[in-house]
C-alpha cells in the first residue's frame, strides 16, 4: 500500500506543472494565438520563484514572483504578436530561447541553494481517511489551485459570455472585429493568463517538485504542455486527462525501470510520446467540431483601416 | 450636399455621405462619392467589380476610415471609430462573405452581436423574430451544419435583432435559390414598411429594378449617376455601370448531334467532407458542339462533381469517359491529354496560385504541353510569349507585363484562367461558375468565348448557380440537387420557374432533414 501511495503522490506532483501550463495554453489557443514560448515562460517562473523564495524565505512570495515572471514574459510575446503582428511561431520559439538564457542569468546566484519543499495542506479529518486520504486531501496548495483553474476555465469557456467572446475571437477574428469585439484586447488578456499559468507551473517545479534551481530544469515540460493542449482538443477538462497520462506514464516508466523489466529504458521513456501519438490519431477520427483547432489559431490579426 | 442640416426633419435624410474619398496606394478606391439614403427606402448601390462599392459600405460601417469626406447621420456629423460605434448608432451590415462562427450555434452567433442576455431567453427571441420575418431558424444548431441560405438568414436575423435604422446588404442573393430570393425580398419589404432603410448591393439588375426605387451608380471609384431603377431597363442600368453598351452574347443554334465527348455513367462518390454532398448515380453526356448547363444551389454536389470530372478525385474507370475512353481512374494530366480543359470555381488558390506570376500560372495547368519545359528547365521566354498571346486575345488588363495572380481583379484573373485553358483549342471544356463575381462586360466576353468554342466543335459543360447565364448559353440544362442530377432537357422545354422549383425543393428538403 505504501508503494502504491508513493507512486500516486509522485504522479500528482509530476502532472501538476503540466496541467497548470496546459490550462493556460488552452485559453491562449482558444483565443487564436499559438504561444510556443511556454517552456521559456515556465523556466523564468522557476528561476524567479526560487530566487524570491530564497531571498524572502516565503513560498507564497516565491509563487507570486514565478507567476509575475511568466506574465512579464508573455507581455513581451504579446507586444510582438499583437502589437507588431509578428509571426507567432517565430516569436514563441524566440521567447523559449530567450527564457532559457535569461533564467540562467537570474538563477545563477542561487545554484546550489537549498530549501524545504512547500508545505502540504492537510485537510483536517479528510486527510486521515484510509487509503486515499493523504493522496487526495493532503496535497500542496498548488495542486488544488490547478484543479480549481480547470473547473473555472471549463465553466467560463462554455457557459459565460466572456468565454463565448474568447471562442469567437479564436474562431474568426475578422467577424469578431466586425461585430465590434476588441480582438487584440481579448487576446492580450488570454496571453497574460497563459503566461501567469506557465509561470506558476515553473514555480511549482522549483519550489515543490525539486526544491532547488538548475538551469534548464523544465526539461521540455513546456513542450509537453503544448502537446497536451492538442491532446485535450482545446478542452480544459480533457487537459486533466492528458496531464495525468503524461505525468503517470513518465513516473510509471521510472518504476518499471526500477523493477527491472527486461525492456530497454529508452523504450519505456518513449511511452508518454507514443501514448500521445495514439491518442492524437484516435482524436483525428472524430467528427469535425469535437476535436478541431480554433480556426484562426496562429494567424496574425491586423484590422485594415 | 448643401443644406442637409437646414431641411425640415420630415425630409431629413437618414444618412448623407458627402465627398467620401479613400486611396490605396496608387488606386483611388473612392473618389469624392456622395450618397443619400432616406428613411424607409431600399437604396441600391450599383457598380462593376472594383467600382468601390465594398470600400464605401465598409466606410459607412466603420471598418475602414475614409481619407476625407463627411458622413451626416440623422442630421448630425458622424465619425466612426469602428464597427462597434456604427452598430451603436443603428447601422448593421450583412457581409458578402459571411461573418459567422462555424463552430458556434445559431444563438451564440446572434448573442455575440447583442448586449449580454441569457442564452435561453435569447433563443426564444431568435425563434420568434425569425418566424415573424419568415426566416425560419433553429437556434440550437451549429452553423457548419447549415446550408448557405440558412447562414444568410442568421446574418439577417442577427442584424434585425439589433433593431437597426440602416441595414447594409452586400450581394445577398448571389448564393440564394430563386425561392429563397423572393423570401428575402418579402423580408426587405417588411423592414422598409417599418420605416427602416436598406442599402442593397447587387449585380443582378433585374432584382434591383423590382426591389429599389432609388439607386446610386459607381464607376471606377466615382459616383456617375443616381436614378430610379424601376424606371430604367436592365440594359440602361448596365450602361451606367460600365459606361458603354454591353454586347449581347451571339448564340447560334448549336449542332447537338456530334459524337459524344464526355460520358458520365452512374457516377457515385461519397464526399470525404462530413458536411459535403455525396454524388449518387450521376449520368449524363455532352456531345461535340453543344453546351450543357448544370444548375443548382451551392453545396448540392457541384464541387464533388467537378473534382470527379477533372480527375482530382478518381472514380470507377467507366464512370467517366472522354471520347469513349474510360478515364475515371486517371488523373488530371492524363485527362488533359485527351483534349480536356478544366476551369474550377475558385480562382485564387484552385485556378491560379496567388503568389505566382501569370506566366508561372500558365505552367501550372499547361506543364504537360510541349515547349514550356526543356530537359527539366523552364523556358521562361516561351511562357511569357504564351502569356502575351493570352493577354492579347482575352483582353487581360493588368499594370505590369507579368504580375502575380493576386494583383489582378476578379474579372481579369478569370479571363486569364479561361484564356489559359482554352487557348490550345480543347475538345472538351468543363467550367464551374465561369462568371462568378465578374463584372458585366467581362462576363459577356467570357460567355462569348465559351459559345465560340462550342461552335468550333468543342463540347462544353458549364456548372453554374446563375440561371440567367445557363439559359443564355446552354443547349440542354440539368439540375443538380442533393447529389442527384435530373435529366438534361433542351433549353426550350424548361423555364426558370421549373428549374428554380427543382433547386428550391432540394433546399427545403435539406432544411427539414433530421440532422445527425
Amino acid at each position: 500500500m505504501m508503494i502504491f501511495e508513493a507512486i500516486l503522490l509522485t504522479i500528482i506532483t509530476a502532472a501538476t506543472p503540466l496541467l497548470l501550463a496546459a490550462i493556460g495554453e488552452v485559453v491562449v489557443e482558444r483565443s487564436g494565438v499559438l504561444n510556443l514560448g511556454v517552456e521559456g515562460m515556465m523556466i523564468m517562473g522557476a528561476a524567479s520563484g526560487f530566487a524570491v523564495a530564497i531571498l524572502t524565505g516565503s513560498s507564497l512570495l516565491g509563487v507570486m514572483a514565478g507567476l509575475f515572471a511568466g506574465m512579464a514574459m508573455s507581455l513581451l510575446f504579446a507586444a510582438l504578436v499583437l502589437g507588431l503582428a509578428a509571426n507567432q511561431v517565430a516569436s514563441g520559439l524566440a521567447l523559449t530561447i530567450f527564457g532559457l538564457g535569461l533564467s540562467g542569468l537570474v538563477g545563477f546566484p542561487f545554484v546550489g541553494a537549498k530549501r524545504e519543499a512547500m508545505a502540504h495542506l492537510y485537510l483536517p479529518y479528510l486527510s486521515d481517511l484510509p487509503f486515499f486520504g493523504r493522496v487526495i486531501f493532503g496535497q500542496d496548495p498548488l495542486v488544488y489551485i490547478a484543479f480549481a483553474l480547470v473547473v473555472a476555465v471549463a465553466l467560463i469557456i462554455s457557459r459565460t459570455r466572456a468565454g463565448l467572446i474568447l471562442r469567437a475571437v479564436g474562431e474568426n477574428h475578422h467577424s469578431a472585429h466586425a461585430l465590434g469585439h476588441n480582438v487584440r484586447q481579448v487576446r492580450l488578456l488570454a496571453i497574460l493568463f497563459g503566461g501567469a499559468c506557465a509561470g506558476l507551473a515553473g514555480a511549482y517545479l522549483s519550489l515543490v517538485y525539486t526544491p532547488f534551481w538548475t538551469p534548464g530544469m523544465t526539461a521540455g515540460r513546456g513542450w509537453i504542455a503544448l502537446a497536451i493542449v492538442v491532446f485535450a482538443s482545446w478542452r480544459a477538462g480533457r487537459a486533466v486527462i492528458g496531464a495525468y497520462i503524461f505525468g503517470g506514464v513518465s513516473i510509471l516508466q521510472l518504476h518499471a525501470q526500477g523493477f527491472g523489466l527486461g525492456v530497454p529504458a529508452q523504450a519505456l521513456a518513449a511511452l508518454p510520446y507514443l501514448t500521445t501519438i495514439i491518442v492524437l490519431f484516435a482524436l483525428s477520427r472524430l467528427p469535425r467540431g469535437s476535436s478541431r483547432a480554433p480556426a484562426c489559431l496562429g494567424q496574425p490579426f491586423l484590422p485594415a483601416r | 450636399m448643401t443644406g442637409v442640416g437646414t431641411q425640415d426633419s420630415g425630409d431629413q435624410p437618414l444618412l448623407a455621405a458627402s465627398a467620401i474619398s479613400k486611396r490605396y496606394g496608387s488606386l483611388l478606391a473612392n473618389d469624392a462619392i456622395d450618397l443619400v439614403i432616406r428613411p424607409g427606402e431600399i437604396h441600391a448601390l450599383l457598380g462593376e467589380n472594383g467600382a468601390g462599392k465594398s470600400t464605401l459600405v465598409k466606410i459607412l460601417y466603420g471598418l475602414i476610415a475614409p481619407d476625407s469626406g463627411q458622413i451626416m447621420w440623422r442630421g448630425a456629423p458622424l465619425v466612426l471609430s469602428g464597427p462597434a460605434e456604427a452598430r451603436h448608432h443603428g447601422i448593421a451590415m450583412v457581409f458578402q462573405h459571411f461573418s459567422l462562427f462555424d463552430t458556434l450555434s445559431v444563438v451564440e452567433n446572434v448573442a455575440l452581436a447583442l448586449p449580454p442576455e441569457p442564452l435561453a431567453a435569447l433563443s426564444e427571441r431568435v425563434y420568434r423574430v425569425s418566424r415573424d420575418y419568415g426566416l425560419d431558424l433553429e437556434p440550437g444548431r451549429e452553423v457548419w451544419r447549415l446550408s448557405v441560405g440558412e447562414r444568410q438568414r442568421i446574418e439577417i436575423v442577427r442584424c434585425l435583432m439589433q433593431n437597426p435604422k440602416l441595414l447594409i446588404l452586400d450581394e445577398p442573393t448571389s448564393v440564394l435559390s430563386p425561392t429563397e430570393t423572393s423570401g428575402l425580398f418579402r423580408t426587405l419589404e417588411a423592414i422598409r414598411g417599418e420605416g427602416r432603410s436598406v442599402l442593397y448591393i447587387s449585380h443582378k439588375l433585374e432584382e434591383v429594378r423590382v426591389l429599389c426605387r432609388s439607386a446610386t451608380v459607381l464607376r471606377h471609384g466615382r459616383k456617375v449617376a443616381s436614378c430610379d431603377p424601376s424606371r430604367e431597363s436592365a440594359a440602361s442600368l448596365a450602361r451606367m455601370m460600365v459606361g458603354e453598351d454591353i454586347h449581347d452574347v451571339q448564340v447560334k443554334p448549336h449542332r447537338g448531334d456530334g459524337a459524344e465527348r464526355l460520358g458520365v455513367r452512374q457516377l457515385n462518390r461519397a464526399s470525404p467532407d462530413p458536411h459535403g454532398t455525396s454524388l449518387a448515380d450521376v449520368s449524363f453526356s455532352v456531345r461535340a458542339g453543344e453546351i450543357v448547363g448544370i444548375a443548382g444551389v451551392a453545396g448540392n454536389g457541384q464541387d464533388e462533381l467537378f473534382s470527379a470530372l477533372s480527375g482530382e478525385v478518381s472514380s470507377l474507370p467507366e464512370a467517366v469517359c472522354i471520347d469513349g475512353q474510360a478515364v475515371g481512374a486517371k488523373g488530371i494530366v492524363a485527362r488533359r491529354e485527351y483534349g480536356a480543359a478544366f476551369i474550377p470555381e475558385e480562382r485564387l488558390g484552385h485556378g491560379a496560385a496567388p503568389g505566382f506570376t501569370l506566366s508561372e500560372n500558365v505552367l501550372v495547368s499547361q506543364h504537360g504541353k510541349q515547349g514550356f519545359v526543356r530537359r527539366g528547365v523552364l523556358d521562361r521566354s516561351a511562357l511569357r510569349d504564351c502569356l502575351a498571346a493570352i493577354r492579347q486575345r482575352f483582353d487581360v488588363r493588368a499594370g505590369e507585363a507579368d504580375p502575380p495572380a493576386r494583383a489582378l481583379s476578379g474579372g481579369n484573373l478569370q479571363k486569364f484562367i479561361v484564356g489559359r485553358d482554352i487557348m490550345g483549342a480543347p475538345r472538351l471544356v468543363i467550367v464551374a461558375q465561369p462568371t462568378w463575381g465578374v463584372d458585366a462586360g467581362a462576363a459577356a466576353f467570357l460567355r462569348q468565348s465559351l459559345v465560340d468554342l462550342a461552335e468550333q466543335g468543342a463540347a462544353v459543360l458549364v456548372i453554374s448557380q446563375d440561371l440567367d447565364e445557363l439559359f443564355e448559353l446552354s443547349d440542354r440544362i440539368a439540375v443538380l440537387s442533393r447529389g442527384r442530377l435530373s435529366p438534361a432537357l433542351p433549353r426550350g422545354q424548361q423555364t426558370r420557374e421549373s428549374i428554380g422549383l427543382m433547386m428550391g425543393e432540394a433546399m427545403r428538403e435539406v432544411a427539414h432533414a433530421p440532422h445527425a
